[in-house]
C-alpha cells in the first residue's frame, strides 16, 4: 500500500498552481484525457483486463509464487500505507490485545462467521517465505504465517453467486469531506482460494506487528502490495463492485490503480 | 516483398543518375511507426513509474536494512536551499533543475524525473501504469507481427542477418560514419545491421522479459526468469538500463538520419521508396554497398 498520499496531494496542488507557468504542451493535453472515467483512460484500462485474462490463462489457479529461504530474510518487513491506525475502535481493540476483535465473514455465505484470534490460530496454518512487491517498485522478503483463506471460506460456505472477496479494514486511509475512509479492497475467488492466500497473523516468527497490519492482514502472493489489506476485521462475499466504495473494487482502485495487481 | 530490381526507376527528371528503389516493405514501415509511437509513451510513463521509487537495487529485494542500491535520484536540503542529486555507484552528482529537484522557478518540487519527461506531467503512479501496460501490449504485439512478416518476406535474412563480409567492412564503415560520409544503397551497412539487430533481437526482447520478471503473477509462471536475471530488483535495474540504451539508440538514430539526408530517409520509412547513390565510375556494381 503506497505511502504517497500526502505527497501526491502536494504534487497535485503544485502542479495545478504551476499550470499557468507551464506551456500547454502535448503532454498536458494528454493529461486531461487521463482522468478516472475519461474516455481515453477507460480505453487504455482495457489492457488491464487483457493482462488479467492472459495471466489467469498462464498461471491457472494454483501456480505458486516463488518461496525463499530463511537466509533471504535480511531485514524487517518494510511497512507501508497506514502504519499506526489512529481510529478509536482500533486503538481500543489494540489496548486489549485484540481480545474483543472478531473476524466477521458476511455477505453471500450460507453461514456467517465471527471468529476470534484463537479460533483462527487453531485452524491449520501455512507458513511461507515470500517476496512482497510494492506497486512503487520495491521488494522485501519475509516469512508469513496464517490461516488459508480457503479454509475460512469453506467454513462459511460461499454461495454460488459470489464472485469477489471484499476486505473491510479498521484503518482510516483518507479523511474526506464526508468523514474518514477506511481501507477496503477486493480479490477474485481464484486468488481467494489460492494455496498461498492466507490471513496472516504472524511475521518472521513473531505475532504480526501493528505497522504490518495486526491483528490480521491478507497475503495475496501473486499480486502487488496494495491488493493485500491490513487491519482486516470483516470479509464480505459480493457479486459485483457496485457497493464497493466508488465502484472500481478497492480504495486505491477508486484512486486510479488497476483492479488487477498481478503486474 | 517486391524485389528492388523490379521496382527500379531511373530518376531522369532532376538530371541526376540516381535511382528510386522500393526499400522498406509495408510491414517494416507500419511496425516502425507503431514502435516509435508506443516507445514514446512507454518511456514517459515508465519514468513516472520510476519516480515512485527512484532507486535501483541489485538482487531479489530492495535493501532497507542493508545497502544494495546502485542508483538513486533524490533531493536534499543544503545551505543553498534544496538541491537535486543523482548518485550512481556511490558517485554523487548535482542534477538540480533536471533530476531530483525541478519545476517552474519558485515552484520546484522533489521529483526524480522532471514534469516534461513524464506522463502524466504531475505525480500519478496509477495512471502511468495504465498507459505503460497498454503500450506494453502494443509494443509486444508489434514485435511479434514484425518478426513473422520479416521472416516471411525475407527482411531479416536479406537485410539484417550479419554476413562474413559485414565484418570485413566494419573498419571502413566506422571511419565513414565518423566522417559523416554515407552511402545510400539498398543494403544496410554493418553498423546499421548491428544497431537495428541489437534493438530488435536484444534490447526489445530484454525489455519484455525484464518487464515480465517484475510481475508477481508472471513470477509464478516463469520463476526461472528472475533466477536467470538475478532477482526481481536486478530485473528492474536491467529494465531501466535497457531504457537508457534505447534512448541512446534513438538519439543516434535521429542524428544519423539528419546527417544522411532526412528527406530521403523519411521517404523510405513512410512510402518505402529510397533514392540510392549513383554508381561510382570505377566501382563494380557489386561493391556499391561498401
Amino acid at each position: 500500500m503506497p505511502n504517497f498520499q500526502i505527497s501526491r496531494r502536494k504534487f497535485l496542488t503544485s502542479a495545478s498552481l504551476g499550470l499557468s507557468g507551464i506551456a500547454l504542451s502535448g503532454c498536458d493535453t494528454f493529461d486531461s484525457g487521463l482522468g478516472i472515467g475519461g474516455g481515453l483512460r477507460s480505453f487504455l484500462e482495457n489492457a488491464n483486463g487483457l493482462t488479467y485474462r492472459a495471466q489467469r490463462l498462464l498461471a491457472g489457479r494454483d501456480a505458486l509464487a516463488p518461496e525463499f529461504t530463511e537466509a533471504d530474510i535480511r531485514q524487517p518487513q518494510r511497512p507501508n500505507g497506514v502504519t499506526a491506525p489512529d481510529d478509536d475502535t482500533y486503538k481500543g481493540l489494540l489496548a486489549d490485545n485484540f481480545a474483543d476483535w472478531r473476524l466477521e465473514v458476511t455477505g453471500l455465505v450460507e453461514k456467517p462467521l465471527a471468529l476470534t484470534r484463537e479460533q483462527l490460530q487453531n485452524m491449520p496454518s501455512r507458513t511461507q517465505i515470500t517476496r512482497h512487491d510494492c506497486v512503487e517498485g520495491w521488494s522485501c522478503i519475509a516469512k508469513w504465517t496464517g490461516t488459508p483463506l480457503s479454509l475460512v471460506l469453506d467454513q462459511a460456505v460461499v454461495k454460488p453467486q459470489a464472485r469477489y472477496v471484499m476486505f473491510h479494514c479498521l484503518d482510516t486511509i483518507e479523511q474526506s469531506l464526508s468523514g474518514g475512509i477506511k481501507y477496503y479492497g477486493t480479490i477474485d475467488l481464484i486468488d481467494a482460494r489460492h494455496p498461498q492466500t492466507i490471513l496472516a497473523y504472524g511475521l518472521n516468527g513473531k505475532p504480526l506487528p501493528v505497522e504490518n497490519g495486526a491483528p490480521l492482514r491478507v497475503r495475496v502472493e501473486r499480486q502487488l502490495g496494495y491488493k493485500m489489506p491490513k487491519y482486516v476485521h470483516r470479509i464480505e462475499l459480493v457479486d459485483s463492485f457496485a457497493n464497493v466504495g466508488g465502484g472500481r473494487g478497492g480504495y486505491w482502485e477508486d484512486n486510479g490503480y488497476d483492479w488487477y495487481g498481478g503486474i | 516483398m517486391d524485389t528492388a530490381a523490379s521496382n527500379q526507376s531511373t530518376a531522369e527528371a532532376d538530371g541526376k543518375d540516381t535511382t528510386l528503389i522500393y526499400r522498406q516493405s509495408r510491414w517494416t514501415r507500419l511496425t516502425h511507426w507503431l514502435w516509435a509511437f508506443s516507445l514514446f509513451f512507454m518511456l514517459l510513463s515508465g519514468l513516472q513509474i520510476f519516480n515512485a521509487r527512484p532507486q535501483l537495487y541489485i538482487g531479489k529485494q530492495s535493501g532497507f536494512g542493508f545497502n544494495n542500491t546502485i542508483l538513486q535520484i533524490g533531493a536534499e536540503n543544503t545551505d543553498n536551499g534544496p538541491r537535486g542529486f543523482t548518485e550512481i555507484l556511490g558517485h554523487r552528482f548535482d542534477t538540480t533543475g533536471v533530476l531530483g529537484w525541478s519545476g517552474p522557478p519558485g515552484q520546484e518540487t522533489p521529483r526524480a524525473f522532471p514534469a516534461w519527461a513524464t506522463i502524466p506531467s504531475y505525480y500519478d503512479l496509477g495512471t502511468a501504469r495504465v498507459v505503460h501496460f497498454f503500450f506494453a501490449w502494443v509494443l509486444s504485439a508489434t514485435l511479434l507481427v514484425w518478426l513473422i512478416s520479416s521472416l516471411v518476406n525475407g527482411h531479416i535474412r536479406r537485410d539484417l542477418a550479419p554476413r562474413l563480409e559485414d565484418l570485413r567492412k566494419l573498419p571502413k564503415d566506422i571511419v565513414d560514419h565518423a566522417k559523416l560520409k554515407f552511402h545510400h544503397t539498398r543494403e544496410y551497412n554493418t553498423l546499421q545491421k548491428m544497431a537495428y539487430g541489437g534493438v530488435l533481437f536484444v534490447l526489445l526482447p530484454l525489455m519484455i522479459l525484464t518487464g515480465l520478471a517484475m510481475s508477481p503473477s508472471m513470477d509464478s509462471v516463469l520463476p526461472w526468469l528472475n533466477e536467470i536475471l538475478g532477482g526481481r530488483q536486478t530485473a528492474r535495474t536491467i529494465h531501466f538500463t535497457v531504457m537508457v540504451l534505447l534512448v541512446l539508440f534513438f538519439v543516434i538514430h535521429i542524428l544519423m538520419i539528419l546527417a544522411a539526408g532526412p528527406i530521403n530517409e523519411l521517404r523510405s520509412i513512410i512510402t518505402g521508396w529510397y533514392r540510392t547513390d549513383p554508381p561510382a565510375k570505377h566501382d563494380q556494381p557489386t561493391e556499391r554497398s561498401a
